[in-house]
């Protein structure tokens, strides 16, 4: 061991320097501009639309990645959260930042001007930079068109074992519940959920993609999915088989005669403690603009927010259809009630328990 | 060295001397567990804010669910790494059989693969579109689901299979050093008292060898405890699902930090069980004669079985997740080039090595600690500390932000104040807070292995030290370190492995722009990309393969007689 | 089979100081282990704790050696206080320097027999390492001193723990048990060489043994402990021939006890009378009699004492062990008897005994 000391000694040198390096790193970040943003949404997909902002404005964004935990970072960190901005790929963190009071509302008149006011927060707290539809991918084989046509449909026992889903508890399928709660209360919504867990094909597992995989292998007739994962599927060339699945379900989108299908945003927020707001918001304001809402749209396969540009070629394919305008405010607030109504009815127990 | 004498006639202060401790390594010991402690502490303090609504939601709905679910997974999770870890010790250290020497080593490799990594193989190979369903509808000429019958992977029993393969090494290494430290005189003693060989192992070494194979296997079933990844992939929900649900779901990160705490509670009252089942047996060997072992030699059918029984975990905990992970690293290569996969490497390993090094030279500290003899409150703040294993990831790295953003906050203000500079966030910000994670999780593996190692050095070689004029660190330096070293060796090599695997910690607590291999992996495994994470997935298992090697060539390789000393004749 | 040490090894007998424990009490917990001790070796002196297993013999050793913190009492080397719980006073082990050999050696496994026997000395004291050579050489050592210490043979460790224990020319020497790991062939022996190498040292020694034997051979002094407690305190020959009770009597094994009565000056006994002493005249006694005490003779006009009847006989080789009948009631008393040399009576038959007056051993009856 005597011959490791040095090696040993060499080694805590070394993490020394590191942790000075970035110690000393964050001072230095500190005299140009540099924003720093939490993200939810994954670096390799946020990457495209910072380093366009860059190239536009000089400002070099630093962003950290994680699916929890942000929220409780900043809030401890007070004023010297080194986060500007945050964004996110749900309502439900949005809100969460919101009530947890670390976000500042910010005006601006470029993003009042390119997000619709039912995809912002009405103080200006938080603002939706693409909406997303839960629809339904149904067989091609198997279910005829029009055969299924609302939410609430999914409880009609005519679908007994023909329904496969994700776990009720993913943020995707509470935002969508609560939906329904806000709709039609808390006990109708109940009654329905019931009926959708009794109409499961399987205990709700995977993904969303798996479920579009599970029609296509016969184990189900409907799947629940967020309409973005249909689009990736349909081109994704490095994984053909994704494209079979894809091939054998039709993108339906739900109370096309009523409200309107259920939709869900990402978004973004300015930090209360932001060194940087003039920069995080030229941030957002940039999120918003043309060229970022078509990469968006193009990359991605989400809906932009701004009105007037142009969805993806196979977003198009699926044809125009009506969103539900239900305030988003609403659903996150009832995101507790509709993840206890998952819990009371076992949703995620599956069929026959 | 403490001086209790002067105090010693007031009954009260005795009785407050007997609970606080009065020497300086009891109080060093105290210092350091809550040091590392703090972190369940602060998740301890959260809990503290009322959430009575949602234990009342629960109780109603689904608490008995996670709980029954949980404890089958810890069951599941025991019995199998106790099977296989303890057969599979058993063969290559007592029976002679083709193939023993590589499954010697062999044997530790599944440690190295992610759980979540191995979840997503055996679902990629094993659900209906998979190549094995695959095949078998090809060979027999089934169609689809109704044909034939098939177990489903994404169940508590697939969890418990993926769980088992990756954990069972954790009680293949401590019942293999046992097997190999126990006198071959009693196991002979019992043979010739009539016991065959299967007897002797049931009646005589298992019962001797049981402390390792308990906190073997107590490390095995801590870690099914706060995993939140596989179960989650396998739908399973346990109670970590259930704190991840409160806490992000239903917006209450005290109901989660509650049930967090009930968590640590519930690990403690069984490692106190498990404590107090033991207490009154001793197990030190009274006999150090080290003969060879006697090798029962296989043949035949017996030796065809050993080697499929060790060949098993071996296939199906590393070589087939290997090969996977392989063919998909060279379909999707270029997305790792694209990102910066050295500097994530490089980041992986040093901090996994730094972290290590922090474990193990605090765990030694402790153990040490707790061996020159402190009050039962430093012992009580060391056990606790070690709980941090057991706590989803995710609560533990709010529980290390806390307070550490506390402390920074306090050192700016101070700083601005006298200096008028901001220094920021001197730890939260950086690699320390992760650091800080990781020695909060993993103090477990690192002070178990240690106080083992420590456990087996006689005291009287302290005694003889000491008289000889040794100070305890000078003791500790020349007698305990030389003596333990290959226990220190194995504890930094445990953590090394399950940091460079670790996720929830790493991701919340790294600094801007860092990114670690686990990271990198998860970023697409969470867009439901498995594939293009391979090449980072197969860099976790490659760089756990080194110390894996490491642990291999020393530890396995050292002879008894040499680390317990041999000293009567 | 040791040639004389050099001169080195006798330094410091001048000032070589005596150890002194006063008044000393310890207790694990609750439970108290040594009760109001004071031992005294001097310097040149080997003084042994003799007692049972649990009587606290080896605590009084570790509390010596600062390996326990004293808890009450005060102890002393010389004039010098090491320890006094009044004072709140405690030097560690390594500021006491003393020797402490423990009963399995301790010897350090991952060092060499010269390396663990160095290991207490500074790092540059040349003359003090060629002491260890030249001793292990006369030792017969010598091609062990880079061997590790499991190659040793158990009579080879005993003799490094003990160089190793005085290597540092400890002021006091305290040994714990240090010839029970031994096996019986070889203990003799050591038990020679280490009794030589100890009176050289000329240190004060204090020696923990349960084993009466051995402390007959080695010590100039013998307390007896029994329950945390010293029961007796004297020289060797004292403890075996004037044991202060029966406890003591029956250290040295296994004892025959008979009743006992005094009448007048006489004290009558089922093997005969013998003189009362200073015992009271009508007092009911219990008398105790070593097997080696008893002097046989075959039936003879000459033979003497009481007949008893042969059990069996046991010829040891050098000693007969004998088991015999004494009719003195409705079932008898067997007597156990070893006598020197061979004498072998056929089984049955009759034999007489005799006791010396003086190696009667009698106390008041339980």
């Amino acid at each position: 061991m005597r011959t490791d000391l040095p090696r040993t000694k060499r080694l805590f040198a070394a993490l020394a320097v590191t942790a000075l390096t970035v110690v000393a790193g964050a001072k230095a970040q500190a005299a140009d501009i540099e924003l720093n943003l939490y993200s939810y949404r994954q670096p390799f997909l946020i990457k495209p639309l910072t380093d366009a902002f860059t190239k536009e404005t000089g400002i070099k964004v630093n962003t950290v990645f994680a699916k929890k935990g942000m929220l409780e970072k900043i809030k401890a960190a007070g004023d010297n959260s080194p986060a500007d901005a945050v964004v996110t790929v749900d309502i439900g963190r949005l809100y969460a930042l919101k009530e947890a009071g670390v976000l500042q509302s910010i005006k601006s008149d470029v993003l009042e001007k390119n997000i619709p006011a039912h995809f912002r927060d009405p103080e200006g707290m938080w603002y939706g930079l693409t909406s997303r539809a839960r629809v339904v991918l149904v067989s091609k084989e198997r279910v005829k068109p029009g055969e299924i046509k609302t939410l609430e449909d999914l409880a009609d026992p005519k679908f007994k074992g023909k329904i496969c889903t994700r776990s009720g508890k993913h943020a995707y399928n509470v935002a969508l519940i609560a939906s329904m709660i806000a709709h039609h209360g808390e006990e109708a919504a109940e009654k329905w959920l019931d009926g959708v867990k009794a109409n499961l094909a399987r205990k709700p597992q995977g993904n969303d993609r798996a479920q579009a995989k599970a029609v296509y292998e016969g184990v189900c007739d409907i799947a629940l999915s967020n309409s973005y994962y249909m689009g990736k599927m349909m081109t994704n060339d490095k994984k053909p088989e994704q494209k079979e699945w894809a091939n054998a379900v039709r993108l339906t989108y739900l109370n096309q005669d009523g409200r309107g299908n259920h939709m869900n945003i990402s978004g973004a927020a300015v930090t209360k403690s932001a060194k940087h707001k003039e920069a995080a918001v030229k941030l957002l304001e940039f999120l918003s603009s043309d060229e970022a809402q078509r990469i968006y749209a193009e990359d991605n396969q989400e809906y932009p927010v701004k009105p007037g540009i142009p969805f993806s070629k196979v977003v198009k394919s699926w044809g125009d259809f009506k969103v539900d305008t239900l305030s988003l405010e609403k659903i996150a607030k009832l995101r507790p009630a509709a993840s206890r109504l998952v819990d009371k009815v076992g949703f995620d127990d599956g069929p026959g328990s | 060295m403490s001086h209790p004498t002067a105090v010693a006639d007031r009954p009260a202060t005795r009785a407050l001397s007997r609970f606080l401790p009065s020497d300086r390594w009891g109080i060093a010991t105290l210092v350091v567990a809550l040091f590392v402690a703090t972190p369940l502490i602060a998740v301890a303090i959260i809990a503290l804010t009322p959430a009575p609504d949602i234990w009342k939601h629960l109780y109603n709905t689904v608490l008995f669910g996670y709980v029954r679910r949980t404890v089958t997974l810890m069951f599941g999770i025991g019995l199998g790494t106790f099977i296989l870890g303890t057969g599979t010790a058993w063969l290559v250290t007592m029976c002679r059989f083709p193939g023993r020497g590589f499954f010697n080593w062999a044997l530790i490799l599944p440690l190295a693969v992610p759980t979540y990594i191995l979840a997503f193989v055996f679902t990629d190979q094993l659900e209906y579109a998979g190549a094995v369903q695959v095949a078998l509808r090809d060979m027999f000429g089934w169609r689809n689901r109704q044909d034939y019958w098939f177990p489903e992977i994404r169940s508590m029993g697939g969890a418990i299979t993926v769980m088992t393969l990756v954990l069972y090494p954790y009680v293949y290494l401590l019942a293999r050093a046992a097997f190999l430290e126990q006198s071959v005189c009693v196991i002979e003693v019992s043979r010739t008292l009539g016991k065959n060989a299967w007897q002797s192992f049931w009646h005589v070494a298992l019962p001797l060898a049981r402390p390792a194979i308990v906190v073997g296997m107590t490390l095995a079933m801590m870690e099914a405890l706060n995993d939140f990844g596989t179960v989650d992939f396998f739908g399973v929900r346990t109670f970590t699902a259930g704190i991840y649900d409160v806490w992000l779901n239903m917006d209450s990160i005290s109901g989660a930090a509650q049930l967090a705490a009930v968590l640590m509670i519930f690990v403690i009252a069984l490692i106190m069980l498990e404590r107090s089942a033991r207490r009154g047996q001793k197990y030190h060997h009274t006999s150090t004669k080290m003969q060879a072992l006697p090798g029962y030699k296989l043949r035949g059918a017996r030796a065809g079985l050993a080697i499929a029984f060790c060949a098993l975990p071996i296939v199906l905990g590393f070589i087939l997740p290997a090969m996977v992970l392989l063919s998909y690293s060279v379909v999707f290569f270029d997305v790792a080039l694209k990102a910066n996969f050295l500097t994530i490497t490089l980041n992986s390993l040093t901090l996994s090595f730094g972290a290590a090094v922090a474990a193990v030279g605090i765990g030694l500290v402790l153990a040490y600690g707790l061996r020159m003899g402190s009050g039962p409150l430093p012992r009580a703040a060391v056990r606790f500390a070690s709980v941090g294993y057991a706590v989803p990831g995710a609560v533990l790295a709010i529980g290390v932000i806390i307070p550490l953003a506390k402390f920074d906050n306090a050192i700016d203000a101070l700083s601005s104040q006298l200096f008028g500079v901001s220094p920021g966030l001197l730890f939260s910000g950086t690699v320390v807070a992760i650091l800080y994670g990781y020695l909060a999780r993993f103090l477990a593996l690192s002070f178990g292995t240690v106080e083992a190692g420590l456990g087996k050095v006689s005291r009287n070689m302290d005694g003889a030290a000491r008289t000889l004029g040794a100070t305890p660190f000078q003791t500790m330096a020349r007698v305990h370190f030389p003596l333990v070293r290959t226990s220190l060796m194995t504890a930094g090599l445990l953590v090394f492995v399950d940091c460079m695997k670790e996720l929830p910690i790493t991701i919340i607590l790294r600094p801007f722009g860092y990114d670690t291999l686990a990271t990198f992996v998860f970023q697409y495994a969470s867009d439901e990309l498995f594939e293009e994470s391979a090449l980072g997935a197969l860099t976790i298992v490659a760089a756990g393969l080194i110390p894996v090697a490491i642990l291999a060539l020393t530890t396995l390789r050292s002879r008894p007689g040499h680390a317990t000393g041999s000293c009567s004749a | 089979m040791i040639p004389p040490l050099t001169t080195q090894q006798t330094m410091n007998n001048t000032t070589a100081p005596g150890l002194h424990m006063q008044n000393v009490s310890h207790a694990f917990g609750s439970h108290e282990v040594v009760i109001d001790v004071s031992v005294s070796v001097e310097a040149g002196e080997l003084v042994c704790l003799l007692g049972p297993s649990g009587c606290g013999k080896t605590t009084l050793l570790r509390l010596a050696a600062g390996l326990e913190d004293l808890q009450r009492g005060q102890i002393r080397f010389g004039d010098e206080v090491i320890a006094d719980s009044s004072q709140g006073r405690q030097v560690p082990p390594e500021g006491r320097n003393v020797g402490l050999m423990f009963q399995d050696f301790a010897l350090f496994p991952h060092l060499t027999v010269m390396e663990n026997i160095a290991f207490g000395l500074p790092q540059k004291n040349a003359g003090r390492v060629g002491w260890v050579r030249d001793t292990l050489a006369s030792m017969g050592l010598a091609q062990y001193a880079d061997a590790y210490p499991h190659v040793l043979s158990g009579g080879q460790q005993q003799r490094v723990a003990l160089l190793r224990a005085l290597a540092p020319t400890p002021r006091v020497l305290l040994l714990d048990e240090p010839f029970s790991g031994l096996d019986v062939n070889r203990r003799a022996q050591i038990r020679q060489d280490t009794f030589q190498i100890l009176s050289q040292a000329g240190i004060a020694t204090l020696m923990v043994t349960h084993d009466p034997e051995e402390a007959m051979f080695m010590a100039d002094r013998i307390l007896v402990m029994r329950g945390g407690r010293i029961v007796q305190a004297g020289r060797p020959m004292d403890i075996y021939f004037k044991p202060e009770d029966a406890f003591v009597a029956e250290l040295f094994g296994p004892i025959n006890a008979l009743p006992g009565q005094v009448s007048g000056s006489q004290l009558q006994t089922p093997l005969g009378a013998f003189p009362a002493g200073s015992q009271q005249d009508g007092a009911t006694v219990r008398v105790l009699i070593r097997p080696e005490a008893l002097v046989l003779s075959l039936p003879a006009e000459s033979a003497q004492g009481p007949a008893l009847t042969v059990m069996s006989a046991r010829s040891l080789g050098r000693s007969t062990h004998l088991t015999l009948l004494l009719e003195d009631g409705a079932e008898g008393t067997v007597l156990s008897a070893r006598m020197p040399g061979v004498f072998l009576p056929d089984v049955g038959s009759r034999v007489h005994a005799q006791v010396a007056a003086e190696s009667l051993l009698v106390f008041p009856a339980e």
